[in-house]
C-alpha cells in the first residue's frame, strides 16, 4: 500500500495544522531524515553512513546495539528511523528491533547478508518495517523515508480517531475509506494502529505536531472543497491542476490533489458498481484481507479479552492483536473474501505493516543469548549437534519465544501466523488428515492462555529436549495423531504436567517460560495446537490444525510468506464457525494428520526437522530441528483467538514452519480455495 | 608516464579486477559513486578499513578454529560477519571462499574449515595486493592530474 497523502483523516483543526506543517516539510523531506544505523561491521557501517549521507539524511552510526538503545532512549525524538543489522555480537538485531518498537515505536529496518526466508520472515514477525539484503544498495536506502511517513500517518489516524472532535466524521470516513483501494489498507492499518497506539496517542499527537510530517490530512472540509471543485469541473474534466486552482487552498500541492482524486475516482466507481478500473483489482485484494480479518476479529475478540483478563495479554498486546486481526476486519465488512485472493495477502506488504505494528509491543523479556549460538548449529546438518543442543534449543526456543514475545504480546504472533495457517491449509489439503478428533481441541482457554504461550515455548523445548525433534521427526508429527493426551504434544503444554516436567527437566526453562515464551516468531508450532486440541476437543480443530501444522511436505513456505494474520484467523474461524467438520479440515488437517500419523513418518521426519528448524529461529535457518519459535507463536494465536481460530492458525504456522526447510517456501503453490471460509 | 597513460592503466586495472571476478562491478561501482569532491578517496578508505577489520575477524576465526572443542556455530557466525564485509566491498572470490568455509562449518568438518580458511586468506591477500596497486595507480594518475 503506497502511502502518499493521508486519506480519510478526520480531524479538522489539528489535522489541518499538522497537514500544513507537514506540507511545509514536504518540500525538503525526506532530506534531513534522522537515521540511526547500527551494525557491528565497521566496513558496512561506513558504507551505509556514506550512502545515507548521499541521500541527504542525517546519519548517526553505532556499532553496538546497547549504545544504539541508550542513544534512542536519551533522545526519544531524536531519530526518525532505525536501520539495524541482524547479526550483532552484543545483542540480537531482532531484540533491538523489539525494544525500539516497544519503547520508541520507531520504524526499524533490518539488514543482513542472510536472505533466507526464515530470517526475513522473522524480521516481519518481529515488526521490522522492511528487510534489506546486504550488500545494501543506495537505491534501497533512498526510499526508507516512506516507512517514517507511513508510520506517522497511521499514528495520526489513530490519534484522530481517538480524538473526540471528529467522531462523527470519523464514522463516515471509515466507510469511505473502505471504498478506496488504497484507503482499505490504510483503514486497516488505522484500526490496528488505533488499538495499538491508544496509549501512545497523546504522545504521538504532541510529537506529531512538532515533528515534520509530510502528509496531507484530508479533513472533511477539505474533502468537501475538493468534491465541490470536482463537481464544478465535472468528474470527467476534473484534473488535479484545475481542482487545485478551484480549491484555492494554500499549501496544497497538485500531487496531493492528484492522489486524492485517484482515490475519489475509485470510490465513485465502486459506488456506481463499475469495476473496470484496474485499481479495483487492488481493492478486491484488499477485501479478502479485510474479510479475513473480519472473520478473525469476531472470534478473537472474545479470546483476546479473555487473554487480557487472564493477565496474559497486556492491554497493549491485546490491542495489537485485535488490531492485527480484528481491526482490519471491522473496518471493512461485507467484502467478499475469495479464498483465492487471500493468496495475495502474501504478496502484500500490509501484513508486514500489521506485523510491525503488533510487533512493536513485543519486548523480549528473555535474552536471546542462545540464539546466537544456535543459528549455526541449526544449520549444521548434524543432528548430533541438535541433540546435544536439544536442550539448549529448547531453552533457546523458549528464549526465542520470549524474545519475540512478551508475556503480553501474544497477539502478534497470532496475527502473523494466521496467514500462514491459511496457506498451510491450502497446501495441506493434499495430505490425508489424520488428526483425531481429540486433536481439535480449542486451543485457547483461559487457563490455556498461559499454558499456550508456555506451550509454545515448551513445545520447542520439549522438542528439543524431550523429543529430539530434529531427529525424531516422527515424534513431532506424532503429536497430532494421538487423540489421547498422551500425544507428544502434551508435553508441550505448560499447564499440563507432562510437559512441565519435561520442560522443567530441561532446566533451561524457568517457570516463567510459559509466559515468556509467547510468540516470538510468526510460527505457531503445531505442537501447541495439538495440545490445545486435546484439551479443548473441538473436532473441527483437529483436522484443521493438524493439517496445518504438520505439513512438512507441503510448503511451509507459508511461513516465509508474509501471511496475513487475518488469513490465518480466518481459517480458524471457518472451522470454529462451522462447528462441524465439514470444513475442509481434511485439507487442512490432511497435511498434518498424515504427518502425524506416522505414515508419513518419512515426511514427518523431514518436516519435523524443518519444523524445528523453523520454529527455533528464523534467522538461523534451521532446516531441521529446533523447536521453532513457531511453537510459541501458535500459542499466541490460541490465546487470542477462539480455539478454532487458534488451531487453524497454529496449524498454518506450523505448516509454514515445516515447509521452509525443505522447500524454500514456495508459497505460490498454495491455493486457498480448499479452505472453506 | 604521462597522465593519460596512467589513467589508462587505472582503467585497465579496474577492468581486470572486474573481469577476473576479483571484484563485483555492481557493488564496486556503487562505492565509487559515493565518491565526490568531498570524499574523493572513499573507496580506498573503505578498503583500508575492510582489511584492518579483516585482521580482527581472522583472529577470532582462528581462535575458534583452534580451540577444542570447536564451536562450529561460532565459527560460522564469525565467518558470516566476515562474509558480509567482503560482499560490501564486492570481493567476489573472497566471498566465495567464505561460503565454502561456511559449508564446512555446517558439516562440522574441522579439516575442511582449516583448508577453506587458508583459501580465504589467500584470496584475501591476493585481492589486497591488486587493490593496493590499483589505488596507487589512481593516486599517481591523480597526482599527475593535479600537476
Amino acid at each position: 500500500m503506497h502511502l502518499s497523502n493521508g486519506m480519510g483523516s478526520m480531524s479538522t483543526a489539528s489535522s489541518s495544522g499538522a497537514w500544513k506543517s507537514g506540507d511545509v516539510v514536504t518540500d525538503q523531506f525526506p532530506a534531513g531524515l534522522r537515521v540511526l544505523v547500527v551494525d557491528d561491521d565497521p566496513t558496512c557501517l561506513m558504507i551505509l553512513e556514506r550512502m545515507l549521507r548521499t541521500c541527504l539524511y542525517e546519519v548517526t552510526k553505532c556499532n553496538r546495539a546497547e549504545i544504539a538503545l541508550s542513544l534512542l532512549r536519551e533522545n526519544k525524538n531524536g531519530f526518525d528511523i532505525v536501520i539495524s543489522d541482524v547479526h550483532m555480537p552484543d545483542m540480537d538485531g531482532f531484540k533491538l528491533l523489539e525494544h525500539v518498537g516497544l519503547e520508541m515505536d520507531l520504524p526499524v529496518i533490518m539488514m543482513s547478508a542472510d536472505d533466507g526466508k526464515s530470517v526475513v520472515m522473522k524480521g516481519v514477525t518481529h515488526g521490522a518495517c522492511d528487510y534489506l539484503i546486504k550488500p545494501v544498495r543506495i537505491e534501497a536506502l533512498k526510499n526508507i523515508w516512506q516507512h517514517v511517513v507511513r508510520k506517522k500517518k497511521n499514528e495520526w489516524k489513530d490519534v484522530e480517531q481517538s480524538g473526540s472532535v471528529e467522531e462523527g466524521d470519523r464514522q463516515q470516513k471509515p466507510s469511505e475509506d473502505a471504498d478506496y483501494s488504497s484507503s482499505a489498507n490504510e483503514g486497516t492499518w488505522k484500526n490496528s494502529k488505533r488499538r495499538k497506539d491508544e496509549e501512545e496517542e497523546t504522545d504521538e499527537r504532541d510529537d506529531s505536531s512538532t515533528l515534520k510530517k509530510p502528509r496531507v490530512v484530508w479533513s472533511v472540509e477539505l474533502h468537501q472543497q475538493f468534491v465541490g471543485a470536482v463537481n464544478q469541473l465535472g468528474i470527467d474534466k476534473a484534473v488535479p491542476k484545475k481542482i487545485l486552482e478551484l480549491m484555492n487552498v494554500p499549501g496544497l500541492t497538485r500531487e496531493n490533489v492528484a492522489s486524492h482524486l485517484q482515490k475519489y475516482r475509485l470510490y465513485l466507481r465502486r459506488l456506481s458498481g463499475v469495476s473496470q478500473h484496474p485499481n479495483n483489482l487492488s481493492n478486491s485484494f484488499m477485501s479478502p484481507q479485510e474479510a479475513s480479518f473480519g472473520a478473525m476479529s469476531s472470534l478473537s475478540g472474545l479470546d483476546l479479552q479473555t487473554l487480557a483478563v487472564t493477565g496474559q495479554l497486556p492491554a497493549q498486546s491485546l490491542a495489537t492483536l485485535q488490531a492485527a486481526g480484528l481491526g482490519r476486519s471491522t473496518t471493512k465488512s461485507g467484502v467478499p473474501m475469495p479464498l483465492v485472493d487471500q493468496r495475495n495477502l502474501f504478496s502484500f506488504e500490509n501484513p508486514k505493516s500489521r506485523f510491525a505494528e503488533g510487533q512493536h509491543h513485543l519486548s523480549s523479556s528473555k535474552p536471546m543469548n542462545l540464539l546466537h549460538g544456535i543459528p549455526t548449529t541449526m544449520e549444521a546438518k548434524q543432528l548430533a549437534n541438535l541433540h546435544q543442543s536439544a536442550q539448549s534449543l529448547g531453552a533457546v526456543n523458549m528464549q526465542v519465544n520470549a524474545h519475540g514475545v512478551q508475556n503480553s504480546s501474544l497477539l502478534m504472533p497470532v496475527a502473523q501466523s494466521q496467514p500462514r495457517g491459511q496457506i498451510l491449509n491450502e497446501t495441506s489439503g493434499n495430505h490425508v488428515p489424520r488428526l483425531s478428533s481429540s486433536m481439535g481441541h480449542p486451543i485457547m482457554s483461559n487457563g490455556m492462555s498461559s499454558g499456550v504461550s508456555g506451550r509454545n515455548g515448551m513445545v520447542d523445548s520439549g522438542r528439543g529436549g524431550g523429543y529430539n525433534p530434529m531427529q525424531q521427526n516422527s515424534s513431532m508429527l506424532n503429536y497430532p495423531l494421538n487423540n489421547s493426551s498422551q500425544l507428544p504434544c502434551n508435553s508441550f503444554t505448560l499447564g499440563s504436567t507432562p510437559v512441565m516436567s519435561s520442560l522443567t527437566s530441561k532446566g533451561a526453562f524457568p517457570e516463567d517460560v510459559n509466559s515468556d515464551v509467547k510468540i516470538s516468531s510468526g510460527f505457531m508450532p503445531s505442537y501447541d495446537m495439538f495440545n490445545e486440541l486435546q484439551q479443548h476437543k473441538s473436532n473441527d480443530w483437529d483436522l484443521q490444525n493438524v493439517g496445518l501444522t504438520f505439513d512438512p511436505s507441503q510448503h511451509t513456505n507459508s511461513m516465509h510468506n508474509s501471511l496475513d494474520p487475518s488469513v490465518l484467523v480466518h481459517q480458524g474461524f471457518s472451522s470454529s464457525q462451522r462447528g462441524g467438520q465439514s470444513r475442509s479440515p481434511t485439507t487442512v488437517g490432511k497435511a498434518l494428520f498424515s504427518m502425524g500419523e506416522g505414515n508419513h513418518l518419512g515426511n514427518v521426519q523431514n518436516t519435523g526437522q524443518h519444523l524445528n528448524g523453523f520454529v527455533v529461529d528464523n534467522t538461523v535457518r534451521i532446516k531441521a530441528e529446533s523447536a521453532p519459535d513457531a511453537t510459541s507463536q501458535t500459542s499466541f494465536f490460541h490465546e487470542q483467538y477462539g480455539q478454532d481460530d487458534l488451531m487453524s492458525a497454529l496449524l498454518k504456522q506450523q505448516q509454514d514452519g515445516i515447509g521452509p526447510a525443505e522447500n524454500e517456501f514456495d508459497f505460490d503453490g498454495y491455493s486457498l480455495d480448499n479452505i472453506p471460509v | 608516464m604521462d597522465r593519460n597513460q596512467l589513467q589508462r592503466q587505472v582503467a585497465l586495472k579496474r577492468s581486470f579486477l572486474f573481469e577476473q571476478c576479483y571484484l563485483d562491478p555492481q557493488q564496486f561501482v556503487q562505492l565509487e559513486e559515493l565518491q565526490d569532491d568531498a570524499n574523493p578517496n572513499f573507496v580506498e578508505e573503505i578498503v583500508t578499513l575492510f582489511y584492518k577489520d579483516s585482521a580482527r575477524l581472522f583472529q577470532k576465526i582462528e581462535q575458534a578454529l583452534y580451540s577444542r572443542p570447536i564451536d562450529f556455530a561460532k565459527l560460522d557466525d564469525y565467518m558470516h560477519q566476515f562474509k558480509g564485509s567482503t560482499s560490501s566491498i564486492g570481493a567476489i572470490k573472497v566471498k566465495n571462499e567464505c561460503s565454502q568455509f561456511k559449508e564446512f562449518c555446517l558439516a562440522a568438518n574441522a579439516d575442511g574449515c582449516v583448508r577453506a580458511l587458508e583459501r580465504v586468506k589467500q584470496e584475501h591477500q591476493t585481492l589486497r595486493i591488486h587493490l593496493e596497486n590499483y589505488f596507487q595507480l589512481r593516486r599517481q594518475a591523480g597526482l599527475v592530474q593535479r600537476v
